[in-house]
């Protein structure tokens, strides 16, 4: 039963990382749009004509 | 007389926010905005601005927030910029009810991030342990696994379980029971006794069980206030965008306009006709007539001269006029009317909710059941602590997860489909008071009636009198001449339209002059005679070109579908009832033509009160639906509430709810929505009766293990949900395509 102190704490580790990625998310306010957001993803716009002629 | 000034220039100061690095910021209702390509069209052309640092569209919100260098862009210069594209926008700054509702939301959503985890990974331990105790698990292993879980359980409890407690010790406070004083209560005994439990290496634990309740529970309340603020976004979107802006007269001569919160008492506007007068004050200068519909509820045109009030909300039709702002002094009809508007307020107040009624039953059977169990096994011979186990697992199951439930499910369903059918709810509590409605009250002007007025006599006169007439009135401003430009549909105006202030407009036309405007102007008093007896209630005005004459009536029609909706109502077995502030004639004949049989006309607004006092004292519950200033008393007093889009700031803001377009449907669809909803609560409830029925025998018998809890909460609250999907039906609405936000604002 040692691999349980091994995996316990990984269990809770990786449930702490899922937890501080929401908190991360909604403070950095992506839960204050949620219609904009899906069609950001999509849009070019970030890309500045410069960058688009070196392809 | 006319007042020469230069076109007013703008004053957005109000709704500037500054920083310290020299940046500013504005935040901009903007209507219009459909999809993704206005979103990055306005943000593409705004950032393209010299000076502008940041521009963001919110596509769920529909607003618009601008930053730019201090000194290097005006605010105005970005309206312009963004009417160039096409876009209407207006700035609002954030109410503090609006961001205390949003800070609100943002800590529900954090609770419910850490209730998610936490009941996530104590499931994890849980169900090792439950399989564990069938398969031979060591005491050692199953302690230290309970330990685990009451780490991760008590904090969570402590910082996700807080909106409950809080409510519970408010409600406690105010020496009454809510469904959050059981609740509290289980969660707090189910956490201790399992910590005690565990203390003395037991074989089961609670705090699986307690922490998905509090997950579970914050999900309704999550989910309702979301809804419900998406709703108010919309309508103060709406607000904002129908702001009237005030242009004042600066003490050095110049105009400037000014939103309304920016005007003084004793500041100086002026009113060009058919502009809407956005403040209340004196009349200083200038003559007029004024349409008072949206105050008074009055269709007749009131004249104004140097020395009468004039209140915010009159449409001013005929000639230009200088306003001294003044406040609300005693004895004006706005300080009657938020006397009265208080002392409503605070009558309402004491409605009490279904599931807090709910709870004033359910708590003290519950801790009776409990109470009872315990004795009970004492009686038959159980030690003290394993019968003081039993009574406190008989707590814990009965604990109201599917009760409470039960009704945020179903409203936030139902406030979806009404959303869907335009009408947006903002009080929590309307549509439990919607349901229990058995007589809808409605005002005449501007809620049975089109705000805007229509041409009435379209059939009597020729098409191209019509027309040319139309030609003319393209070319002036006068509410009467826009509705006769809307009859014609709306044609190219006429070239060198010359206006003669307070009378009309005239034009040569191939050489003959026409004219457009009062029946003494247009020389058609004979005409104008004959007509006036056809249409008493309406507004003339005279279009004459050489000798032919017309004479157009307009006047406020009734709304497309209000017979129809009015029979639907009768059908359905509603009373309806017509208090109008309108003269009684005219509330005659729009009661005769819609079939209500009970109305009264020129009611002053305490009179409405006292009619809504009545109509109460005979046991009716009354919707009542009004938009005018007048009307906003009896908003706030009758049962419930719903004023159209176009209502009166004041109005809207007494209603529960407001609804938008030009028809009347709305009203017989969300009374329809209320009673499904109200049905389905009741159902919820006998749901989550039945299932305490079940489970509550085999937890007094002691067979309830932390397995079976956890299975029996969550399959309830499961059912409850599932079962809270039906209180939307489809309604004709949805098969025409969904009504999305967009479409929403469109309507308006």
């Amino acid at each position: 039963m040692n691999i349980l102190l091994i995996l316990v704490p990984l269990a809770l580790l990786l449930g702490f990382a899922g937890l501080a990625a929401f908190m991360w998310s909604l403070n950095t306010r992506q839960f204050e749009d949620l219609d904009g957001a899906g069609w950001r993803a999509i849009s070019d716009d970030d890309i500045s004509p410069t960058e688009t002629g070196k392809h | 007389m006319t007042l020469a000034f230069d076109a007013p220039t703008r004053d957005l100061s109000l709704f500037v926010r500054s920083d310290a690095k020299g940046t500013e910021a504005m935040d901009l209702a903007v209507a219009g905005i459909k999809c993704a390509m206005c979103m990055a069209t306005i943000e593409r052309t705004l950032a393209n601005e010299p000076g502008v640092v940041n521009a963001r569209v919110n596509l769920a919100s529909k607003r618009l927030t601008v930053e730019w260098q201090k000194g290097k862009v005006t605010p105005a210069r970005i309206l312009e910029r963004m009417d160039e594209i096409g876009f209407k926008a207006h700035p609002f700054s954030l109410g503090r009810l609006e961001s205390e509702e949003a800070r609100e939301e943002k800590r529900l959503l954090r609770c419910l991030g850490v209730a998610a985890f936490a009941s996530m990974n104590i499931m994890l331990l849980s169900v090792s342990v439950w399989s564990g105790n069938a398969s031979g698990i060591t005491t050692e292993t199953r302690d230290f696994f309970h330990w685990l879980s009451a780490l991760i359980a008590l904090p969570t409890a402590l910082y996700a379980g807080r909106p409950f407690y809080e409510s519970a010790l408010k409600s406690i406070k105010a020496r009454a029971v809510n469904m959050d004083v059981p609740i509290t209560l289980g969660i707090v005994l189910a956490l201790s006794m399992s910590v005690v439990e565990t203390f003395l290496h037991a074989e089961h634990a609670y705090f699986d069980s307690a922490v998905m309740l509090i997950f579970f529970l914050l999900i309704g309340r999550y989910l309702d206030q979301a809804t419900r603020r998406r709703t108010r976004d919309v309508a103060a979107n709406l607000a904002t965008l129908r702001a009237d802006t005030v242009t004042r007269i600066m003490p050095n001569g110049t105009l400037v306009d000014l939103p309304v919160e920016a005007v003084e008492p004793g500041h100086l506007v002026f009113a060009a006709p058919g502009q809407r007068i956005s403040v209340d004050g004196v009349v200083t200068e200038g003559n007029s007539e004024v349409d008072q519909s949206l105050v008074t509820g009055e269709t007749r045109h009131v004249a104004v001269k140097a020395g009468d009030p004039v209140y915010a909300g009159t449409l001013n039709i005929g000639g230009q006029l200088r306003i001294t702002v003044t406040k609300a002094d005693s004895g004006t009809l706005l300080a009657e009317i938020e006397r009265l508007l208080n002392g409503a307020v605070a009558g309402r107040a004491a409605y009490v909710r279904l599931a807090d009624r709910a709870a004033r039953f359910y708590a003290p059977v519950v801790h009776a059941t409990a109470a009872l169990t315990f004795a009970g096994w004492l009686i038959a011979g159980l030690a003290v602590k394993p019968a003081l186990l039993i009574a406190i697992t008989v707590l814990i199951i009965t604990c109201p997860c599917a009760l409470a439930l039960a009704i945020p499910a179903v409203q936030v369903v139902a406030t979806q489909g009404l959303f869907r059918r335009s009408v947006l709810i903002h009080a929590a509590d309307a549509l439990e008071r919607l349901s229990e409605v058995d007589m809808v009250v409605f005002d005449k002007t501007g809620t049975l009636t089109v705000p805007d007025p229509s041409l009435a006599n379209r059939g009597d006169i020729d098409v191209d009198m019509l027309e040319a007439a139309g030609a003319l009135a393209m070319a002036s401003r006068h509410p009467l001449a826009l509705a006769v430009a809307a009859a014609a549909g709306k044609p190219p105006a006429a070239h060198n339209v010359s206006e003669q202030a307070g009378a009309g407009v005239s034009a040569v036309v191939d050489g003959i002059e026409a004219r457009l405007g009062s029946l003494a102007f247009c020389n058609a008093k004979v005409a104008g005679a004959e007509v006036a007896a056809a249409y008493p209630d309406a507004s003339l005005i005279a279009y004459r070109r050489g000798d032919t004459v017309a004479v157009f009536a307009v006047e406020q029609a009734l709304r497309a579908d209000a017979a129809e909706t009015v029979a639907r109502l009768h059908a359905s077995g509603f009373r309806t009832i017509i208090l109008s502030g309108d003269r009684s004639e005219a509330v005659r004949r729009t009661a005769e033509r819609l079939g209500i049989t009970n109305w009264h006309g020129e009611l002053k607004p305490a009179d409405k009160i006292a009619a809504l006092e009545g109509l109460a004292g005979e046991g009716r519950k009354t919707l009542m639906v009004g938009d005018g200033l007048n009307d906003a008393p009896s908003l706030a007093a009758a049962h419930v509430s719903l004023s159209p889009v176009t209502a009166a700031h004041l109005a809207q803001a007494a209603a529960d709810g407001v609804f938008l377009g030009d028809r009347l449907r709305p009203v017989s669809d969300s009374l329809d929505i209320a009673r499904r909803a109200r049905r389905i609560m009741g159902q919820n409830l006998w749901l989550a009766v039945l299932y305490n029925l079940i489970a509550v025998p085999l937890a007094i018998a002691g067979f309830v293990t932390p397995l079976v809890a956890a299975l029996a909460m969550s399959g309830s609250s499961i059912f409850v949900s599932l079962n809270a999907l039906r209180a939307s039906p489809r309604g004709p609405s949805e098969v025409e395509g969904r009504l999305d936000a967009a479409k929403v604002e469109a309507l308006a």
